[in-house]
């Protein structure tokens, strides 16, 4: 179960690298601080790619979970 | 973390050669890195204005079934790619002087995401670090 309240969701799967990375680039420059942004990717970049885009632009990764054949990201837009 | 630049010099004027190198720019860029993108030969005829959308083929290793899987796989056009990186951070797209000579062409000839055109003295003005050549 995700702890926080999703703002926007995303379903980036079936979108080749990096397109689901670009995509939550996108949604959070759209965003307000403290929205929260889930992303569903199947791209196996993403789950190295995400976290350590969010590190960098330092965002907040709320949480990671390996669903059947993706992954769901959330994403706290911090500042 | 460094913030070093990174350069490319795009010589190949085939899509996946192309496509390869604009995943690295977006990636780049994304993560807060400055990139020196310098176009030579090949690379700059399908920088041209009325060809950046062609089919520009694949490399000979690619054979047909990776072209195939190239295509199966629906990325995301390099050029998109491109303005993508130059809309998320520093990135500057530079044409080689010399090969706009060998080509007679101008700037006008090029795509817009074209920044301008360099001698490759201010290539290496810009480039710090290692050149990545693709």
């Amino acid at each position: 179960m995700t702890t926080a309240e999703v703002t926007r969701s995303i379903d980036a799967r079936g979108m080749a690298c990096p397109g689901p990375l670009m995509t939550l680039i996108g949604a959070i420059r759209e965003g307000q601080v403290g929205d929260v942004i889930e992303v569903l990717s199947s791209d196996e970049g993403s789950k190295s790619d995400i976290p350590a885009w969010v590190q960098k632009a330092q965002h907040e990764m709320v949480e990671v979970l390996d669903e059947d054949g993706f992954a769901r990201f959330v994403i706290r837009k911090a500042r | 973390m460094s913030d070093d630049t990174v350069s490319l010099v795009l010589f190949s004027g085939t899509d996946d050669k192309l496509q390869a190198a604009s995943v690295l720019a977006v990636g780049a860029a994304a993560m807060g890195r400055k990139v020196n993108i310098f176009l030579q030969y090949w690379a700059l005829d399908a920088f041209r204005v009325d060809r950046v959308l062609k089919d520009h083929g694949v490399s000979a290793e690619a054979g047909e079934a990776g072209l195939r899987a190239m295509q199966a796989q629906g990325k995301t056009h390099w050029s998109e790619l491109f303005a993508q990186a130059k809309d998320l951070g520093e990135v500057q797209i530079q044409a080689c002087a010399d090969s706009m000579e060998m080509f007679e062409i101008t700037k006008d000839d090029l795509d817009p995401m074209v920044d301008g055109i360099w001698g490759v003295a201010s290539f290496f003005m810009e480039a710090e670090g290692p050149v990545t050549f693709i």
